[in-house]
Parts: C-alpha cells; sequence; structure tokens
C-alpha cells in the first residue's frame, strides 16, 4: 500500500482505471453467468449503461479542456469570438439540454426507446469527434467558433435526450423488486464519465510536454478522438438489443400517445406530477450532485490553490471509492423505498457543507504549515518587468517584481508564494520601492500525504451524498409516469433539475462571492437553500410507496 | 408561491448590477444573465403553479394509478 501511494499520479490512474475496470468486468460477468433472465437485464443494463457513460464522457471532456479550446476556438481580443465561446457555454447546459429532453422524449414515447437513444448516441459521438478536427480559429478564423458551437449546441440536445431513454428502456426490462437496483447502473454513468473523462485526459496529458498538447493538432484532441471509437463499439451493441418489452406491448395494442408533449404538460394531473418531481426531488438532487462532483473541484483549484495534478489525484480517488455506492443505495431503494434514501443525501449536504468546505480552507493555511513544520528547500525566482508611463508630463520608470519562492516542507507540504513590489526609478537612478506587496498569494499547494488522504475522504464523502441522492432517481421517476408518456415526462424535470439548478452553482457562487467577498464558502448557500427547499417539498408531498406496477 | 417573483426579482436586479462592459467574469456579461433569465421564468412561474396547488391540497392525495393521470 505505501510503495502504492508512492506510484507517481500517472502510473496510480493507470492502475485504478484497471482496478476499476477489473470490478465493472467482474460484476458484468456476474450477470452474464448467472440465470437467463438475468443474462437478459445484464445485457439491457451493460448496452445502455455503456452508451450513456460514453455520452456523459463527450459532454465532459469539452468542460474539462475548456481552456485550450478557448485558446485554439475563442481567441481573446475577439469579440465575436468571445461572444460565441460564452453561448457555447451557457446555451448547451441551459437551454438546449432541457429542448433536446422535449425532442427526443416526445420521439421516444412516438417511435420506441431504442431508435431515439440509438440516434442520441449517434448524435453526440459523432459531434464529440468532429469538433476534434475542426482547424483551429488560426487557420479558419471564425468559422472555427461557429462550427465548435453548432457542434456543442448537437451535444446539449442529445444529452437531453440520452438519460430518460436509458433509464426508461432499463426500468422498463426490470422486475419491480430489483427496479431501483438496475436503473441505479444507469446512475453510475454520470460520475463514471467524469471518472473515465478525467482518466483520459489526465493520461494523454502525462505523455506529452505542455506545448504539445496545447499545439493546434496537439494531444488535446486525442480524447475527442478516442470518442468515436467508444460510439462505435456502443452502437454496435445498441442495434443488437429489442425494443423495451412494455413499450412495444403498448404499441401493438395502438395506445402509444399522440402528442407526448400535450399529454405531458397539457394535463393537469400529469403536469402537477412533473412539478412535483422537479421541486420534490430532482431540483435538490441537481445542486448536490453538481456541488460534489464540480463544485468541489474548482473550489480546490480556484479558492484552495492545490496543484493541478494532485487536485484531479483526490477527485478520481473520491469518485472511485464512492461510485460502487450508487449501486449499494439503488439496492436498498428496492428494500425501504427511494423517498428517504434521496432526501437524506440533500440533508446530509445541507448540514456537512460548509464544514467540509471550511475544513478544506482551514486545512490549507500556509502560515499554519509554515509554523508546524521545517523548510527544507527554497526556491527564490524573480521576473523583472520595466514600465515606462508618463506621469504629470514627467517620464516615470517602474519596475514591477514578480517573486515567486518555490516552498518544501519537512512533512512533504510543497507550494508556491508570489509576491509583486513595484518600485519607482528616480532621476539620479536610484530606485526606491513605492509598493510592497504585502499579501502574498500562495499557488499549486501540495499536501502532505495524510492531508491529501483527509481531503480525499471529505470528496468521498461528498460524492456519497451524490450517491444517496441520485442513486434511486430514475425508478422514482420512472415509477411517477405511465408508459405512454414516460420518456418525455421524466426527460424534463430532470434535465432542468441537473443542467439548471444543478449547473448554476458556478454562476450563484460567483455572483454570491462578488457581493460578499470576505466569506470564501458564501457560493455554499445556492446549493444549500435549493436541498433544504426540496427536502422539505419532497418530505411533505413525495410517496415513498414504490409502484409495483409499471405497465400501465 | 412568493419565492418565485422574489428569485426573478433578484435575478434581474443581479443582472443590472453585474453587467459590466469592463468585467470579465461570466456574471459581467449580458448573454449569460439573459439565457438564465429566459429558463428560469417559466421554471418560476411552474414554482408558483406547484405553490397554489399544494395550497389547495391537490398533493395531499397522490394518484396511485396511471389512469388517474
Amino acid at each position: 500500500m505505501i510503495k502504492f501511494l508512492n506510484l507517481s499520479v500517472c502510473a496510480q490512474i493507470n492502475i485504478f482505471i484497471v482496478i476499476i475496470t477489473k470490478q465493472t468486468v467482474f460484476q458484468i460477468t456476474k450477470f452474464f453467468m448467472a440465470s437467463t433472465d438475468v443474462k437478459g437485464i445484464g445485457k439491457v443494463i451493460f448496452s445502455s449503461s455503456l452508451g450513456t457513460l460514453i455520452e456523459w464522457y463527450d459532454f465532459y471532456i469539452f468542460g474539462m479542456l475548456a481552456k485550450t479550446i478557448s485558446v485554439q476556438f475563442f481567441p481573446e481580443g475577439n469579440d465575436t469570438a468571445a461572444l460565441l465561446s460564452t453561448l457555447a457555454i451557457f446555451a448547451a447546459g441551459f437551454l438546449v439540454r432541457p429542448f433536446g429532453a422535449l425532442v427526443f422524449g416526445r420521439l421516444g414515447d412516438m417511435i420506441g426507446r431504442k431508435s431515439t437513444f440509438l440516434l442520441t448516441l449517434v448524435l453526440m459521438g459523432g459531434s464529440t469527434f468532429l469538433i476534434g478536427l475542426i482547424p483551429g480559429y488560426k487557420s479558419i478564423g471564425i468559422a472555427a467558433p461557429l462550427l465548435v458551437l453548432l457542434l456543442r449546441l448537437i451535444q446539449g440536445l442529445a444529452l437531453g435526450g440520452e438519460y430518460g431513454g436509458a433509464a426508461t428502456y432499463v426500468a422498463e426490462h426490470s422486475p419491480s423488486n430489483r427496479r431501483g437496483y438496475y436503473t441505479s447502473w444507469i446512475q453510475t454513468t454520470a460520475t463514471l464519465g467524469l471518472f473515465v473523462a478525467l482518466g483520459v485526459i489526465m493520461a494523454v496529458k502525462s505523455n506529452m510536454s505542455d506545448a504539445a498538447f496545447t499545439a493546434e493538432w496537439g494531444g488535446w484532441r486525442y480524447p475527442f478522438w478516442i470518442s468515436i471509437l467508444l460510439v462505435g463499439v456502443s452502437v454496435y451493441i445498441r442495434l443488437r438489443m429489442n425494443e423495451s418489452p412494455i413499450y412495444t406491448k403498448l404499441k401493438k395494442a395502438g395506445k402509444t400517445s399522440v402528442n407526448p408533449l400535450k399529454e405531458s404538460f397539457g394535463h393537469k394531473a400529469n403536469f402537477k406530477m412533473v412539478l412535483l418531481a422537479l421541486f420534490g426531488a430532482v431540483m435538490g438532487q441537481g445542486v448536490i450532485w453538481y456541488t460534489g462532483q464540480f463544485y468541489a473541484q474548482s473550489f480546490l483549484e480556484n479558492t484552495v490553490k492545490i496543484e493541478f495534478m494532485q487536485n484531479r489525484e483526490i477527485l478520481l480517488w473520491g469518485i472511485g471509492l464512492a461510485t460502487p455506492f450508487f449501486l449499494v443505495f439503488g439496492a436498498l431503494s428496492d428494500k425501504i423505498g427511494r423517498k428517504w434514501i434521496m432526501l437524506t443525501g440533500m440533508l446530509l449536504g445541507v448540514i456537512f457543507y460548509r464544514p467540509i468546505f471550511g475544513s478544506f480552507i482551514k486545512d490549507t493555511n500556509v502560515k499554519e504549515w509554515m509554523k508546524n513544520a521545517e523548510v527544507v528547500s527554497k526556491e527564490i525566482n524573480k521576473k523583472m518587468v520595466i514600465k515606462v508611463d508618463t506621469i504629470h508630463a514627467v517620464v516615470t520608470r517602474f519596475t514591477i517584481t514578480n517573486t515567486s519562492i518555490k516552498w518544501v516542507l519537512k512533512d512533504g507540504f510543497k507550494f508556491v508564494e508570489n509576491t509583486k513590489d513595484t518600485a519607482v526609478q528616480g532621476s539620479d537612478g536610484v530606485e526606491t520601492l513605492i509598493k510592497k506587496d504585502s499579501k502574498p498569494t500562495y499557488t499549486d499547494k501540495i499536501l502532505s500525504t495524510p492531508l491529501k488522504w483527509k481531503f480525499i475522504f471529505l470528496v468521498f464523502t461528498m460524492i456519497l451524498f451524490v450517491t444517496m441522492a441520485y442513486a434511486p432517481i430514475a425508478a422514482f421517476l420512472v415509477e411517477l409516469f405511465p408508459t405512454k408518456i414516460r420518456y418525455t415526462s421524466m426527460s424534463l424535470p430532470y434535465h432542468i433539475g441537473n443542467g439548471v439548478f444543478g449547473g448554476l452553482v458556478p454562476f450563484i457562487a460567483t455572483l454570491l462571492s462578488a457581493s460578499f467577498v470576505n466569506d470564501p464558502l458564501v457560493g455554499l448557500w445556492y446549493p444549500i437553500a435549493v436541498a433544504a427547499l426540496c427536502c422539505i417539498i419532497g418530505a411533505l408531498y413525495l410517496s415513498n410507496k414504490i409502484d409495483k406496477n409499471i405497465m400501465d | 408561491m412568493i419565492l418565485a417573483p422574489v428569485v426573478i426579482y433578484f435575478l434581474v436586479m443581479g443582472a443590472v448590477h453585474n453587467i459590466n462592459s469592463a468585467g470579465t467574469k461570466d456574471i459581467n456579461k449580458p448573454i449569460p444573465w439573459l439565457i438564465i433569465i429566459a429558463i428560469f421564468t417559466p421554471i418560476a412561474i411552474g414554482l408558483m403553479i406547484f405553490g397554489f396547488y399544494s395550497l389547495k391540497g391537490e398533493y395531499d392525495q397522490l394518484p396511485e394509478r396511471s389512469d388517474e393521470l
């Protein structure tokens, strides 16, 4: 174990991916080796989950490579490109995803689940692959960001249609006493997609220089190209699957919906359930999901300033260790009902977010590290910039000195201290310090091994809350709506909850931080408030009863 | 029911206060605000309707069969 902990991050990731893959293969093999019924459901789960995982992977890599993509396609100083960049980020998540839920939900209820989620997979995979083929802004000008925006919007549209199809498809194959467990495999895919995206990007990045990675046709394109292979395999598997038995029966009886949108949102009784699903379950689940998986990562990187690779390592371990709990809570929901597991996950987030994020800040206080640990080495780098300015018709020379000190402490702590001092040069040539930086910034913090494991435990804990809130949600949504309009009715609240309420976490956090600058944890009030409200609504109005019959 | 207009009010006020052509953050750009307000308005109306239904006691008895929907 100690030897393993001392391996490089890259080696750890490779071993980790092998372990996870082996575990997954083992679980799938167990399915296939079991009775014929289970073999059938094993195939259904595998084909659905693999495709959904790939869709999440495709959606995430764009976000994770946003900085590089921005340099290649949306150069600074170009207003049109900046506008297209903002549209690519905000419109894909907030507008197009719910729209995709409506478009593909309607299609899925009218022509079938299998064909629809096959189409979303092809659209997603095709767009991802094509993003990897677009020449940079330097080569084809404004056409580059326009094409990227178009493909990103298609990605958002496809993502909006995928989840509802996969969850419905698996649920409609599942026996009522195992529905929570079987659909929880679909629930693992959003987290595993993040895990695979992180792993692939880190594996590519650690095998080449930064310059080779960020070049116009550099390594950042590989994760996009890999997608086409993954999608090819998944499409092949999905093509061999049959349509959902419940939907087939409905279609044979000629009872499919003619206008799913009208029946879902135009009929008061069903619309009431859509609202209940959104405000009593999915809204809270969305913010818990986003805070645990994404906000934690960006908080550790941008607020706490943990070094890039160690930050990813912490997240990978947290995700890897917590992912099996999706299956645990999915199975548990078959025994004790969905409601209280989801609400407990939200409540735990409400209670523990501030202490957990507070601990991230307190434990990385460099002044405390310096008090308690001996200095091993200190490497000083200075960069001087001469700036000439005219003040009151007098030409004045300023010397700006950027100093970065790389500190290494005895317990394994490392960090960089940055200061920026300004001096003015008098007419006699003598420099006088006019602005001494009294508040140095500390970046690239590397934690000692015990502290790193504490952080992994805290991230794991937050993802555990995600598994509680998220694992039973597919079964819960499927049981809430009738077969003929299930795809449409469950897709919209799901994507509003996750895409809009969850996706707004970083935006609202920035907004709150700009208004209350002294509280670094102020951004957490948004997910806490939404999850608390959802908890109250859910506790008052949701039913904990499992609907045994979803055939109707 | 009251929460929905309050949310919209704060979003609009947030946009008015934060949109700034000199700023570099997302909260300083008009496009994200337009998208967020556009998508949040129907959600807030949904929240109002939800509040109205719940006050009327329409969620006290949830349907147990699909033909009740």
